[in-house]
């Protein structure tokens, strides 16, 4: 069938199982948009590029299938690079197309001319200059074979107008022929059995799952190896919702904002079973310093993730689903009566200092995502922004639903949560989608209330407002003298603003407004934001300090001590 | 724990690097190098025995950990194919390098003589200078290099190394 490149895109997206794209058009996807109507594909409209990569990321990481977003060439391109990096970086399979000028202006300089597959180069795991109607499906199906095998990732297609214009023979390609990409799944079956040994035999183990559980649906297998062999389970940030966390097992997250059990528990254990996270250094601290006494086994998709800041002792290249589901049935239930007491102790400790809001009448952010929390039931997909709210929520909140919590980790860009929760609610039409996200993060993308609106999307927005950048505010109060260069914000009106956008508003000043507010919102079939203006200069406890050790933290006060 | 601890054997390492003969490869191979903060000594590429499979010699200035994460990380790109470290095989290493000297009547006899001893060749003379080509290991350029210096060399170029497995098997081969 003879087809223009527009068609073939649109026909192409189609066979790969793509229902929602974001974009924004401009005048060299004019002729691409032109095409799109005849196509089942639903495009939602976002108010900025940025926005259009976020709910693509947004949506690939709620659904677990591919999420794309549209833009032009030049500004267009750029604007999309900081959601492709922020993609990129947390291995969300995303495909970006983006419009070029025509290939014989390539080179020029020409209006919204920008070497976009040269900028995008080390943010991408993958991309494509595509010049020509007759490289374009072939392009297309490696793009989406990239992004979603192996260590996810993203991959952008930049295809110039006459390309989107030219007409061709459409064949769709059977298969995809990259000879230097071959992920490996597998798992070697001889490495699992030692893991299984290692397991067997530890003492103090301890399960570290991160992203990568989440990325291979190995939920339940990673639940069911912590059940049968007894073994308390961390996640990293990215990793929270892999296991319920109501779940007794469950330590909640370590690292520098994690909990204080948590840490102690990784120092003192003497074997670390991390499946699917990369030992960030946010969640290790300094290398050299961490989980001391352990051997550790690291089960990871991608190769080059094994040995890149911490030794390990056994690796296993594979995805997560398949090496669990071969190490599970090898495991033994062994007694460690012992270390679950030891890490309890540490536990009930922790309990002690987490519950500080009972002393006071404070608003205080850690009281709202509590009550959000048994509100509902741990069951809401929760889209967190970064920054002292990301850590808040991290901290608070109990995810009992898989997939539940949507943040940016690794490039922790502010400005992701409003637009993600675009895409998480265009690819999860009936579960409740909450968005938490400070005052400052807020306002780098509320343009996106607007597509809200539009799209007439049920998302409630929770906004610990504290009228400071809050986290570095945080760290200058610890660690510069407080010296508050640069954070204080003196921020609009958000009720009033919301209102503007055609959303409810509501403004939450004192602890017993928090729970009919949450309640009320919850009520309303339709988008909600309220305005939580909560103590200004509350901070996230614990903290490990830069460089220490992560038992070397700032722990909350205990009730029985001073507050600082 | 710490891997940038236990790597202080950094040594010259030399890396043939197959892919796929694709628009920016290239620039792909070369970014990942700057953006990792390796250390490139000389790259070379050109076409290899297999057609669309380009050739590259890497020679990276790394220890045992780095070199393993370059490794990894040169896999990771999608068009690359295969990825050997030939630094501790028996290795045929060349490099080209020309040089364009200064010389004149009175003393081109006397490069000439130079210029046979390292058996390398005059490609050009002209009035005021001689051009000289010479294939051999970095050393022996280096020490004609030094040679020819006080001379005056007004230009030069290298094309950094090149190396192949001795033997039958093909570089990796036995892998």
């Amino acid at each position: 069938m003879r087809m223009n490149g527009a068609q073939i895109i649109w026909e192409c997206l189609v066979r790969e199982g793509v229902d929602t794209v974001f974009g924004i058009t401009g005048g060299k996807v004019i002729p691409l948009y032109h095409e799109l109507p005849a196509f089942p594909i639903h495009h939602i409209t976002m108010r900025h590029e940025q926005a259009a990569a976020h709910a693509a990321d947004g949506y690939a990481r709620a659904t677990g299938k591919v999420g794309v977003c549209v833009a032009t060439s030049g500004p267009g391109a750029t604007n999309l690079v900081t959601g492709i990096a922020n993609a990129q970086m947390d291995s969300s399979p995303i495909v970006a197309i983006t419009g070029q000028v025509s290939s014989s202006d390539l080179g020029t300089d020409s209006f919204q001319e920008v070497d976009i597959t040269g900028i995008t180069m080390p943010v991408t795991k993958h991309n494509y200059l595509i010049t020509n109607v007759t490289e374009l499906a072939q392009a297309i199906r490696e793009a989406f074979h990239i992004a979603r095998t192996g260590h996810p990732g993203a991959v952008l297609i930049d295809v110039t107008v006459d390309a989107q214009m030219g007409q061709t023979e459409f064949v769709y390609p059977d298969e995809v022929n990259l000879p230097g990409y071959r992920p490996h799944t597998a798992g070697s079956p001889r490495q699992i059995a030692q893991a299984a040994d290692m397991i067997n035999q530890a003492r103090r183990p301890l399960i570290m799952a991160g992203r990568g559980v989440i990325v291979a649906n190995a939920g339940q297998e990673l639940t069911a190896l912590a059940e049968k062999a007894g073994i308390p389970v961390t996640t990293t940030l990215l990793g929270k919702s892999a296991i319920a966390e109501s779940n007794p097992l469950y330590l909640g997250m370590g690292g520098m904002h994690g909990e204080g059990y948590t840490n102690l528990a990784l120092q003192a254990a003497d074997l670390i079973i991390n499946i699917g996270a990369r030992f960030d250094d946010r969640f290790t601290s300094s290398a050299h310093t961490f989980a001391p006494k352990a051997k550790v086994i690291h089960v990871d998709i991608d190769p080059a993730e094994i040995a890149k800041r911490i030794r390990v002792d056994l690796p296993i290249v594979g995805d997560a689903l398949n090496v669990l589901r071969q190490l599970v049935p090898l495991v033994e239930p062994v007694d460690r009566s012992a270390w679950i007491e030891m890490i309890e102790d540490w536990r009930g400790e922790t309990r002690d200092r987490s519950q500080q809001w009972e002393d006071s009448d404070e608003l205080v952010p850690q009281y709202i995502v509590r009550s959000l929390s048994d509100i509902t039931q741990g069951q809401a997909i929760m889209v967190s922004d970064v920054g002292q709210n990301q850590m808040w929520e991290a901290q608070y909140y109990v995810h009992n639903r898989f997939r539940g919590l949507i943040s940016s980790g690794g490039l922790g860009t502010m400005g992701f949560g409003l637009p993600a929760s675009i895409g998480v609610q265009a690819g999860c039409p009936g579960a409740p989608v909450w968005v938490i996200a400070g005052d400052g993060g807020l306002q780098m993308t509320i343009q996106e209330l607007a597509t809200i609106r539009q799209e007439g999307l049920p998302i409630k927005i929770a906004l610990l407002n504290n009228g400071y950048l809050g986290m570095v505010r945080q760290w200058q109060e610890l660690f510069y003298d407080r010296n508050y260069c640069g954070t204080p914000l003196l921020g609009p009106d958000f009720v009033r603003l919301a209102e503007a956008y055609g959303i409810t508003g509501i403004s939450v000043k004192t602890r017993e407004e928090v729970v009919p507010a949450l309640e009320r919102a919850a009520s309303i079939d339709g988008p909600v934001l309220i305005d939580f203006q909560i103590e200004q200069e509350h901070n996230v406890f614990p903290i490990v300090p830069v460089g220490r050790a992560i038992d070397d933290m700032i722990r909350r006060p205990h009730p029985n001590e001073q507050p600082r | 724990m710490s891997l940038a601890q236990n790597s202080e054997n950094y040594s010259r390492r030399t890396l043939v690097v197959l892919m796929e003969d694709r628009p920016g490869v290239l620039s792909n191979v070369a970014n990942l190098f700057r953006r990792r903060n390796y250390n490139i000594e000389s790259l070379t590429v050109g076409h290899s025995e297999t057609p669309d499979i380009s050739r590259m010699t890497v020679v990276v200035y790394a220890s045992d950990a780095v070199l393993e994460q370059v490794t990894k990380q040169l896999y990771k790109l999608i068009n690359v194919t295969k990825v050997i470290d030939i630094t501790d095989d028996d290795a045929v290493i060349r490099e080209l390098a020309l040089i364009r000297v200064h010389a004149v009547s009175t003393n081109r006899a006397e490069i000439k003589q130079l210029v046979d001893i390292f058996r390398a060749q005059i490609i050009d003379v002209a009035h005021d200078s001689m051009t000289i080509e010479i294939t051999g290991t970095e050393d022996k350029v280096d020490s004609l290099v030094e040679i020819l210096r006080p001379f005056g060399i007004k230009e030069l170029t290298r094309t950094g190394r090149v190396a192949m497995v001795r033997g039958a098997l093909q570089a990796g081969g036995r892998r």
